[in-house]
């Protein structure tokens, strides 16, 4: 693919090759020597004359994946700067009606007056325990009282004869025969007949069983199953808090929630678009300075070659050999972050502190092999400065290997703050960031998917872009590639 | 060349008496108590404890000992498993870590580079793209989901078809290496294709390669003694410190799989502020990657 | 042309030969072990991490108790049912001076020589042996002269314990004791042979060869940090009634998902639930179990000079703006965990019932509009004229992180108070919540004996354990009385008596006590789970077919 295409910096084709040059030596005439009329020939150029940044960006143009990229990191940095402007949700509400839940539009909740006390109900007259341990049968008339939503169910039973005591369960699924899902509780006294369920219940169908437990402790093997679909249900004082006059049985609109909400019941939009701005933050900027600070060390390093070499390899041998964790700690300790700060300033820093060695060492390694190029000795033997060689020469054909090694510390940054978000080092709350988002949602993987999967899909999307968008640069950038063309 | 390798080693030594030395002084710097478990002792009984570990000595004085000791290959008792020394913690857990970190990066490697080389030979055709997506989604999830999403594949695989693939954790046999191995090597597998191809269209465009297809040198002779060689060189000097860093920082794996390895440990000993084995691990890796780094770039001058 | 031909092989090819070549790769290493024998009584589990030693005069985590309950025996035991009932000793006689153990003719070790008195005697010296500072030596200060040998005033050899003779051992108080049969249970009270320890040279406890058992079973394989084999001892005395062949430890993983994952495919027989596969155990059709552990969880105040959690106001505050249901829903999420009223857990005995049957106590209730009044009450005490703010230090798992940002919601949104989280991990939380870097500190307490002292006694001012440094006389004096009595009646009164004072004063908002949701092969029976001392305990588990 590359054979027929002529090499940088070979000749121009208008020059007249040698051996014309030798016939016609001897055809000169006095009107040749005058100076060429040079007004003509600038005007004739068949393509306007291209500045590196200008032909850079016409490449990148050119490639649609790179320009795709572009867009879609355009796009988060807008829905992640501009998107709270249009969704003005506080990120660190906690609603108390939808927790987890996934996405929600024009949901309502039922009002429900004060529920605090419930006295139960009690079988009267006070039922006998019988001592003997056979066999008791299942509740009769299991029922619900008062209004059913999720914020409790209120069941109650005709009593057994005989039973100590009454073991509730709770499953999501059909029970069958000893499955009857999560032991909610039991009765205390063999007159009580009813129970009051409201712990983290939600808006979906439950299955309530309730068996007798005889003197011994022993719990029937007959259930009574109910089956219940619980809708939300809001509280009279929270009612009030968005609509004065509501009142008990209203039915009130719910917020929406295009991506759900969180355990906490913290609308995952608007906490997508918060953590965003810090992850962004700190990938961007972590990764640029890790980049630049690496890049400077390792160029000084392979181009000088030697003792200063020497010197700064060890260095990064020291900083690469410095326990990550523990150095992170350090700094952060040293840097005084006292609780309630997000701590970010420290992170960034612990973060380019530690992780300049791996952009130095791909520099150094770089610019070793450049060196030794041709290119750098026809300039060297031209009596190029040092500065010279390194802005005009080996910078521009680092750019590539830089821009590639950039892409790469922007997620690892943001992994790297997740990472320690997790070990409780990361951002505090409130602040947020995708890392922590991530890591909160990660004990729920299993349950709630999509809390986790908002997130990462953003994270994932954003290396992703980053990663295109490097590749093109990289293409765009390179002076080597464009010998491909 | 011995001499090159006897400086080489020297320097080594220097970096690790730094590294030593820097990470003893930050240690005892951070806050935090190495004694202190879930409930508070007497007085009198962390006088006792700290009696026991020496730490009731100047910091001066902790250190020559640590120095001492470390001399004579001996990191001391470990604070939170009492009983067992530091050596003894290494001597168990370290052959797990250089096992699993080996197999991670043989597969990194060699995935790497085959996948890179392939992208960059086909460049901007359909497999190119293909790879190089694929690459990117790679490094684009982090390891912990992948160890999860890898392990829960493989139990319901192992349920489905009531035998088993693959063991879903622990460690013993080379079968439960695998799939810890894989996850481990991913990313890094990711980033050598990436490195690699980019490198080896730089390659292609040389001058010696024209030269090379000009004379009419065997195709496979330029791919591999031209070209690949050339290209690998990024791939190579990328390679020592990630050999450090996955043999040594293998933790989420160790984690997720239930491997007791090293990086287990010395995540745990920080958290746990378990000084002694900090130190012993930090001493221990520390000349474990250096020897890593030199090999790696003893085979870069000679190549 | 050779080369084009092989660029286009390459070019054409490139994926599909790639993938070829690793999913043959991958059918290689394909591992096609026997499907899941059942072995004859044998339980396999997972723990969660590995026991950091197992030297029963030093251990202190709930890992090595679990193996140390399993290998090895003290003077008394716990039963099914929860009753002490006689281990070594067969029988023993207590008052309020001293006590007589006699124990067993027939009783070995598992190496086959006889458990004597003077086993008892070696393995207590060596608890309050200032050198070997064990951090359960506190355990041992009932007997006589323990505290001062501990803190180096006196001899070990003074220590109130002697062996009459190879069977009997009697045991000199140093303060009457009500609960020291519970204390006989306890690891750190299990014998030590003297020459064994010795022959160690320090390592006691370190491997699987350095442990000499004289329990129900015997530790014969311990991989560190992977894998632990607990088999039956043929030594017990009590051997007979000892069914299981082997426990099996084949994984140590602190993950959930590992562990599920584990149990769904029959590798491992028991399995703790979290709320976030609960779920999913209720799909896999998992027979759900319930206990509570005993731990009972709490939020801390910072009572130190300058500290604005010194206010009482401000405390009642928070406690009247707490609805416990909506937090264990919300945070806790496990159904049926209580809601902690008091100070004693539930689970605890009193005179003649459960403690908490004895004195009951209401539970609170949110009460929002008392909590905003008593909120202005203490900015005005504290001549606080912006908002109020304050650091709440926890941990760094996802319950506590969940927890922090719960309180900061809540405590915003009806005190417009900014709580500053102070996230930490576990020693450097440690050693901030022991110096007093906190106003509110979210902590928990797991029972040490099977007794309400285990927790009455957690805010006297001399406890260690009192990060808080409240200082109530009337409390204090309460819970030396409950200490200097061992009639039952009267130490739970004074017990009693302390906890109103305390949940007056609110130097603690209890929260919850633990629940725990398990489940377990249904080919598993005799499983005992308790909150003192060893859980679960197999001990006389079986497994049936």
């Amino acid at each position: 693919m590359t054979q027929s295409k002529s090499p940088p910096g070979s000749l121009p084709h208008n020059q007249p090759s040698s051996a014309a040059l030798g016939a016609s030596l001897n055809q000169f005439t006095a009107n040749d020597f005058l100076p060429a009329n040079r007004a003509g020939l600038t005007s004739g150029l068949s393509r306007p004359s291209l500045s590196y940044w200008q032909d850079a960006w016409r490449r990148l143009r050119k490639n649609k994946q790179s320009l795709a990229s572009l867009f879609v990191v355009s796009s988060l940095l807008a829905f992640v700067f501009l998107g709270p402007l249009v969704w003005t949700v506080d990120p660190n509400h906690q609603d108390q009606t939808q927790i987890s839940i996934g996405l929600s539009m024009g949901a309502t909740a039922i009002v429900i007056g004060d529920r605090n006390d419930w006295p139960g109900l009690d079988a009267s007259p006070i039922p006998a325990i019988e001592e003997s341990t056979q066999e008791l049968g299942a509740p009769a008339n299991l029922r619900t009282v008062d209004v059913v939503s999720t914020l409790g169910v209120r069941l109650a039973w005709d009593p057994v004869p005989g039973a100590a005591a009454y073991a509730i369960y709770r499953n999501e699924i059909a029970p069958e025969p000893d499955r009857l899902g999560v032991p909610l509780g039991s009765t205390q006294a063999p007159e009580r007949v009813s129970y009051e369920d409201n712990e983290s219940l939600q808006t979906r169908r439950y299955y309530y069983s309730v068996v007798a437990v005889n003197a011994a402790g022993v719990e029937s093997t007959s259930a009574s199953t109910l089956d219940l679909d619980l809708k939300p249900g809001m509280s009279l004082d929270l009612a009030q808090e968005t609509k004065a006059d509501a009142k008990e049985g209203d039915i009130i609109a719910l917020r929406a929630a295009p991506l759900g909400t969180d355990s906490l019941g913290r609308d995952l939009l608007a906490r997508l678009m918060f953590g965003g701005k810090i992850s962004i933050f700190i990938g961007l900027f972590a990764a640029f300075l890790e980049t630049l600070i690496g890049a400077m060390i390792g160029g000084i390093s392979g181009f000088f070659g030697g003792r200063i070499d020497n010197y700064i390899m060890r260095v990064t041998d020291f900083v690469l050999g410095l326990p990550f964790l523990l150095f992170v700690i350090l700094l952060k300790v040293a840097m005084g972050i006292g609780p309630g700060e997000s701590g970010i300033t420290a992170l960034i820093i612990a973060l380019v502190v530690l992780s300049w060695p791996g952009a130095a060492r791909l520099v150094r390694g770089q610019v070793l092999q450049m060196r030794e190029s041709e290119f750098i000795h026809a300039a060297r033997m031209m009596g190029a400065r040092p500065s010279y060689l390194l802005m005009r020469h080996m910078f521009p054909n680092l750019l590539g290997i830089l821009l590639v090694s950039l892409t790469f510390n922007i997620p690892s940054a943001i992994f790297a703050e997740a990472f320690l978000s997790f070990i409780g080092l990361g951002v505090a709350a409130p602040a947020a960031s995708w890392g922590s988002l991530c890591n909160d949602s990660i004990q729920n993987i299993l349950t709630h998917p999509h809390e986790f999967l908002a997130p990462a899909i953003t994270i994932s999307l954003t290396v992703l872009a980053f990663n295109l968008l490097g590749d093109g640069l990289r293409d765009a950038l390179d002076p080597k590639m464009r010998a491909n063309e | 060349m011995i001499k090159y390798i006897l400086q080489r080693l020297f320097s080594g030594l220097v970096t690790v008496f730094f590294v030593a030395t820097f990470t003893f002084f930050a240690m005892h710097a951070v806050p935090g108590d190495p004694l202190m478990r879930g409930k508070a002792v007497s007085p009198e009984v962390r006088a006792n404890l700290e009696a026991l570990y020496g730490l009731d000595k100047p910091i001066a004085v902790q250190y020559g000992k640590f120095l001492l000791n470390m001399v004579k290959g001996d990191f001391g008792i470990s604070f939170t498993q009492q009983n067992r020394s530091v050596n003894d913690i290494i001597r168990d857990s370290f052959p797990i870590s250089a096992t699993l970190g080996l197999l991670a990066i043989i597969f990194a490697a060699v995935g790497g580079v085959t996948w890179g080389a392939i992208a960059a030979i086909n460049r901007n055709r359909l497999s190119d793209r293909v790879i190089m997506f694929a690459v990117i989604l790679l490094v684009s999830v982090p390891t912990f989901v992948f160890g999860a999403m890898g392990q829960l594949a493989v139990s319901e695989l192992n349920q489905k078809f009531g035998i088993d693939f693959l063991p879903i954790a622990g460690w013993g046999t080379l079968s439960h290496m695998l799939l810890p191995a894989l996850v481990l090597g991913l990313g890094t597998m990711a980033f050598l294709a990436r490195l690699m191809r980019s490198s080896m269209l730089e390659v292609v465009t040389q001058d010696y390669i024209r030269t090379a297809k000009a004379k009419g040198l065997p195709t496979l002779r330029i791919f591999v003694r031209h070209q690949l060689r050339n290209a690998i060189l990024p791939v190579i000097t990328f390679l020592g410190p990630s050999i450090a860093a996955i043999t040594t920082g293998g933790f989420v794996a160790e984690v997720i799989f239930a491997i007791p390895g090293l990086g287990r440990y010395f995540v745990q000993a920080v958290q746990q502020l378990d000084y002694t084995v900090i130190m012993g691990l930090t001493v221990f890796l520390r000349s474990v990657s250096c020897f890593y780094g030199y090999s790696c770039r003893y085979s870069l001058r000679f190549y | 042309m050779r080369y084009q031909q092989f660029y286009g092989f390459l070019r054409s090819n490139g994926v599909k030969l790639t993938l070829t070549v690793l999913l043959a790769l991958g059918a290689f290493w394909v591992h096609l072990a026997p499907a899941l024998a059942t072995t004859n009584q044998v339980v396999k589990i997972a723990l969660l991490g590995e026991p950091p030693n197992l030297n029963s005069t030093k251990a202190t985590d709930a890992d090595s108790f679990f193996i140390i309950g399993h290998t090895m025996e003290g003077l008394t035991r716990y039963d099914q049912a929860g009753n002490i009932v006689p281990a070594v000793a067969e029988k023993w006689e207590i008052n309020d001076k001293t006590a007589t153990f006699k124990i067993r003719k027939d009783v070995k070790w598992a190496d086959g020589s006889p458990i004597t008195a003077k086993d008892f005697v070696f393995s207590w010296r060596t608890v309050v042996d200032p050198k070997i500072a064990s951090e359960y030596s506190f355990l041992l200060y009932h007997i006589k002269n323990a505290e001062a040998i501990n803190t180096g005033k006196k001899p070990i050899q003074e220590l109130g314990v002697v062996a009459k003779d190879d069977h009997t051992l009697e045991v000199t108080f140093e303060k009457p004791c009500g609960y020291f049969l519970a204390l006989t249970t306890f690891p750190t009270y299990m014998p030590v042979k003297e020459s064994f320890f010795k022959a160690q040279n320090g390592k006691f406890g370190a491997e699987a060869s350095n442990i000499l058992s004289n329990g129900p079973f015997k530790l014969t394989s311990w991989v560190h940090g992977a894998s632990l084999r607990l088999e039956k001892n043929p030594n017990y005395w009590d051997a007979k009634s000892i069914t299981l062949d082997a426990i099996d430890i084949p994984y140590i993983t602190p993950n959930e998902g590992t562990r599920f994952n584990l149990f769904k495919t029959g590798r491992i027989d028991t399995l703790g639930l979290t709320k976030n596969i609960l779920q999913d155990a209720q799909r896999e059709k998992f027979k759900l179990n319930k206990f509570a552990d005993g731990t009972l969880f709490f939020m801390r105040f910072n009572f130190r000079e300058g500290r604005p959690t010194a206010n009482k106001n401000l405390r009642l505050a928070l406690a009247k703006v707490l609805n416990t249901n909506d937090f264990i829903s919300k945070v806790i999420g496990i159904p049926g965990t209580l809601e902690g009223t008091g100070l004693i857990p539930s689970f605890l005995q009193g005179a003649t019932k459960l403690f908490r049957k004895e004195y009951p106590i209401a539970a609170r209730r949110q009460n929002l509009a008392e909590a905003k009044k008593l909120i202005a009450d203490a900015k005005k005490e504290l001549k606080l004229t912006g908002p109020l703010s304050l650091v709440w230090l926890t941990g760094d798992t996802p319950v506590a992180t969940s927890e922090a940002e719960y309180f900061q919601g809540l405590f915003k949104t009806h005190l417009g108070i900014d709580l500053k989280i102070d996230k930490q991990i576990f020693k450097q939380r440690l050693a901030k919540a022991s110096a007093g870097d906190f106003d509110i500190e979210s902590a928990g307490w797991g029972p040490d004996y099977a007794d309400p002292m285990t927790f009455a006694d957690l805010f006297t001012t001399w406890n260690n354990n009192n990060n808080g440094k409240w200082e109530n006389k009337e409390y204090d004096a309460f819970i030396r009385k409950a200490m200097n009595t061992v009639k039952p009646k009267e130490r739970m009164d004074a017990m009693a008596a302390a906890e109103k004072i305390l949940l007056e004063e609110f130097p603690i908002i209890p929260t919850y006590e633990r629940t725990v949701i398990y489940t377990q092969a249904d080919r598993l029976t005799g499983v005992v789970r308790r909150s003192v001392g060893f859980d679960p305990d197999f001990t006389r588990a079986k497994i049936i077919k």
